[in-house]
Order: C-alpha cells, then sequence, then structure tokens
C-alpha cells in the first residue's frame, strides 16, 4: 500500500482548485495553503497558476514568503506551474519592480514569454520521467513563461516540439522542485501531478 | 493532440479566467492608475476612459476607449489589460484582438450597439467577459462563446446590494436545476432561455463551467469579502478604487480583504485608515431607465 501524501496547494489566487482535482487524481490529499500554520502541516508544497506578481506582493504582505523560503530550503518539495514555475525560479526577466520569488531553481524565467492572451496556445509535449512518456501531454500554456537559461543542478524535462518556439524550455526539476511552464492541471492526465507524488513519497 | 499549436481554444480562454480567481480587477483609466492597481496585487486592469461613475454622471454615449490610450497601459504593466466593447459592437472587438489586448469585456457600462444581438464571440481569439442578473443570461452569454462571467451589479454606485441580488440569484438557480430530475431540465431550459446542452452540463456539476466574478458597485474591503462569501470567483472593482480618497491604500486592502475573505480579522484590520470611500449612489435613487444591469438580453 503506498503512502497518500498531505499536498498543500497555495492558495493565494489562481488555479487552486484544479491542483487539488489534480493531486485526488495523482493519490494524494490535498489541502489549501493560506497561513504559515498550514505550511507546516504539509508534505508538499504546490504554487498554481495565477498572477505572480500579485502572489509575491500577498506573500509578503502576510508574513510567509520567508517561511516559503525556509520550507523550500529544508527540502519540502515544490511543484509551480506557470506563475508558480516564476515564484520557483532563481532569477526572473521582466518581472515588475521589486518583484522577488521563493527561488530554488536555478534558472532564468522570462515572463508571459509567449506574448499575450491571443498567444496563448495548446500543444502536445513529451515530458520525461512521467508514466508513458512516448505519449504526449496536453500542454496548455496561458501567458506562459519559458526558461532561458537553466543551470547545471536542473533538468530539462520538457521542451516545445515544434512551431515558432521550437526548443523553448518550458519544464525543469531538480531534486525537490519541478516546475512547467503549461497547467497540468487544466487537463485531464494526471501524470505530471502523479511524478509530483512520487518526488514526494521518495523525499 | 499533436505538436501543433492551436490558439483561441475554449481551454485556452476559460483557463485564463481560472488563473484570475481569488484575484481582484480594477477600472484603470490612465498610466498612472493602472502602475497603482499592478503595485497592490491587482491581477488585471480594465483600460477604458471613463470609470462608470463618471459615464453616469456626464451621461452621453459612452464607447471604447481611444487605442492610444489602451496601448500606453498595456506597455506600462505586466500583468493582463482587459477593455470593454459595447453591447454587440464586433467592429470595437476586432480593434481590441488587433491591439492584442488580453480579455475584453461586452460591457452594459457602455452603451449599447445592438439591442437585439450580443457580439459572436466564437468569431474571436481574444476571450470574452460579459456581465448576466440571472443564469438563463450567463448560459445565453456562454452559447455565444464567452469564456468568463460577472454578475452585474449596478456599475458606477458604490451600492453592492444588485451584485448581491443577481449573485444570489445565479447561484440559487445553479443550485435548483442541480436538485431537479433529469425529466425537468427541458422546461428548466424552455424557462431559462438556454441551450438544453448547457443546462444539463450546470445540473450534472452543480456550477457553471466558467468562472463567476462579481462586479458593480464594489467599493470597501468589506463588499469584496462578502461578494466573495456569496460564491464569487474573484472580484471587479471599477469606480470604488479611483474614486476614493486614498487609491493606493484602498486598492491594496480590496485585494489583501480577496485573499482572506472568509478571515474577519484580517478584513477589520486591512478596513481601517482607508479614508473616505467613492460618495456612492443609492440605486433606489435611480429612475429605471437609466439603469446598466438592465442592458443586455
Amino acid at each position: 500500500m503506498q503512502s497518500v501524501p498531505t499536498i498543500g496547494v497555495l492558495a493565494i489566487q489562481g488555479g487552486v482548485r484544479e491542483h487539488l482535482h489534480a493531486l485526488e487524481l495523482s493519490g494524494a490529499r490535498g489541502t489549501l495553503v493560506k497561513t504559515r500554520m498550514q505550511l507546516d502541516e504539509v508534505a508538499a508544497l504546490i504554487i498554481p497558476g495565477g498572477e505572480s506578481s500579485t502572489m509575491d506582493k500577498l506573500a509578503r504582505t502576510f508574513g510567509l514568503m520567508e517561511p516559503l523560503r525556509e520550507a523550500r530550503a529544508g527540502g519540502l518539495p515544490m511543484f509551480g506551474s506557470c506563475a508558480g514555475m516564476i515564484m520557483l525560479a532563481d532569477r526572473i526577466s521582466g518581472a515588475i519592480a521589486d518583484q522577488e520569488s521563493i527561488g530554488g531553481l536555478d534558472i532564468t524565467v522570462e515572463r508571459n514569454a509567449f506574448g499575450g492572451q491571443t498567444h496563448s496556445f495548446e500543444t502536445g509535449i513529451v515530458i520525461k520521467g512521467i508514466r508513458d512518456p512516448e505519449q504526449e501531454f496536453e500542454g496548455v500554456f496561458i501567458r506562459a513563461p519559458w526558461v532561458i537559461t537553466a543551470g547545471e543542478s536542473t533538468d530539462v524535462i520538457a521542451e516545445i516540439s515544434s512551431g515558432p518556439h521550437e526548443g523553448r524550455i518550458v519544464g525543469v526539476r531538480s531534486d525537490t522542485l519541478m516546475a512547467t511552464s503549461f497547467h497540468p492541471e487544466l487537463t485531464a492526465d494526471p501524470r505530471v501531478h502523479e511524478l509530483f507524488v512520487e518526488m514526494v513519497r521518495n523525499s | 493532440m499533436s505538436s501543433e499549436i492551436s490558439t483561441g481554444t475554449s481551454r485556452v480562454k476559460r483557463g485564463m479566467a481560472e488563473m484570475l480567481k481569488g484575484g481582484v480587477i480594477m477600472d484603470v483609466v490612465n498610466v498612472e492608475q493602472a502602475k497603482i492597481a499592478e503595485d497592490a496585487g491587482a491581477v488585471a486592469v480594465m483600460a477604458l476612459e471613463r470609470v462608470p461613475a463618471d459615464i453616469r454622471a456626464e451621461g452621453g454615449v459612452s464607447r471604447m476607449s481611444d487605442p492610444d490610450m489602451i496601448d500606453a497601459i498595456r506597455a506600462a504593466v505586466s500583468i493582463p489589460v482587459m477593455a470593454k466593447v459595447r453591447i454587440g459592437h464586433f467592429a470595437e472587438a476586432q480593434i481590441l484582438e488587433s491591439l492584442g489586448v488580453d480579455y475584453i469585456d461586452e460591457s452594459e457600462v457602455l452603451s449599447p450597439a445592438d439591442y437585439a444581438n450580443h457580439i459572436d464571440k466564437w468569431k474571436f481569439t481574444v476571450p470574452f467577459v460579459c456581465g448576466a442578473t440571472n443564469l438563463g443570461e450567463a448560459l445565453r452569454r456562454l452559447t455565444e462563446g464567452a469564456a468568463m462571467i460577472r454578475s452585474k451589479g449596478e456599475a458606477g454606485t458604490g451600492d453592492v446590494s444588485n451584485a448581491v441580488t443577481h449573485m444570489r440569484k445565479i447561484r440559487s438557480e445553479v443550485l435548483r436545476l442541480s436538485s431537479m430530475a433529469p425529466d425537468e431540465l427541458f422546461v428548466a431550459a424552455k424557462e431559462l432561455q438556454a441551450p438544453y446542452d448547457l443546462v444539463a452540463e450546470v445540473a450534472r456539476t452543480g456550477s457553471l463551467p466558467t468562472v463567476l466574478f462579481t462586479a458593480g458597485g464594489i467599493a470597501t474591503p468589506a463588499d469584496a469579502a462578502l461578494m466573495m462569501q456569496l460564491g464569487a470567483d474573484g472580484v471587479f472593482v471599477g469606480s470604488g478604487i479611483f474614486k476614493s480618497g486614498n487609491p493606493a491604500e484602498r486598492a491594496n486592502a480590496v485585494v489583501q480583504a480577496t485573499m482572506h475573505y472568509d478571515n474577519p480579522d484580517v478584513i477589520a484590520k486591512v478596513s481601517r485608515g482607508l479614508g473616505e470611500a467613492m460618495v456612492g449612489i443609492n440605486v433606489a435613487d435611480i429612475p429605471v431607465h437609466h439603469r446598466l444591469e438592465d442592458r443586455g438580453w
């Protein structure tokens, strides 16, 4: 019998509900994290899509940013999609003045890299490490960031495979951290969340 | 699914609105206000020439904003920029799409261009948000291709009562559908004047298939908390912020109250010392034919 870890979803703003649902499909229990106390009770954390500038601002206003950084430094597994990727990046290009992140992934991300909403798109993505990796994943990109550079400690797990943005890095992971430019929580395919739950079980 | 690139899909349009949940979208009329909104943690701004309170005070025909003004705001902020078109005015929508705005609000706050038809929103790559006073109206807008619904309040008043009425109405109609027997849904569709398939989907899932924000008359952090507790996914604030005494403080407070809408200690704290709220007009004092919420059909 596999363990059922309790995984928090940072509930400042954004696609919280969808991640909770995806966790249910992936052998974990999802719970909201809005406060430091709630953060202390989870085995891992998902940072959802939304507006990274809003999440940063409110995380600092309510004294959550330092506890988030401490938890990450202490090895708490974290997965960020879209804005969540920006929150986990060490360096942000196109940030608003004074914008901060939790950091931890040795990457530089470009905010809104593909352009505005009329450039948001779907495309099939091959992701390393998920179940049935040869089977494409439905990549949903909404005003999405991409990774400009990834350090040596960071594995690239997904790239755009065709079109004008071919070769752009849209998925990365390290030992305890994972981030995607796209929104696996907006699909019915649980494989990315399953990979994260596996990372949590192994941590 | 293939490795081809598809833009303007329903999932991308509705998904964009999902990412705004729990956030505040603020009306702004210039770059300075847009920056204040972004700094306060707004998830998007609505660029328009006059906020509803001024449209109401000044009267006349109210139209899409000048493209120069929209471009200036798009250049000044990194959060999504929305803009309004008149109901049925698809040429204004074509212009906004060509400018590259992130969302179009087909809005009753502007003067309607078509008193029979709304825009065929399926034709556009850019997503649309539309207002609704009841479930039937919301479902008709979704049928036309809207990817996000906001309840209508009475914009430009600072009176939250109509926003409450419409949010409660939509929520209770959804609940009613979800408790009905399958063979009653055909008549329900007829009564709601909405397609059966959408009515059956709402009945099965117990919710709208898109995000439902609130709008119209929200002026205080407590108003935002009230609407969130009534089931709004997020908040549009029009005149309430920049018609108040201290816009930056109030913008911060409304954003914080929207995140912690179920925590009265936080709402109490952020409600202190905000200065004058917008003056406000009681909806009951507005002649019926001057009410904006009745526009749209």
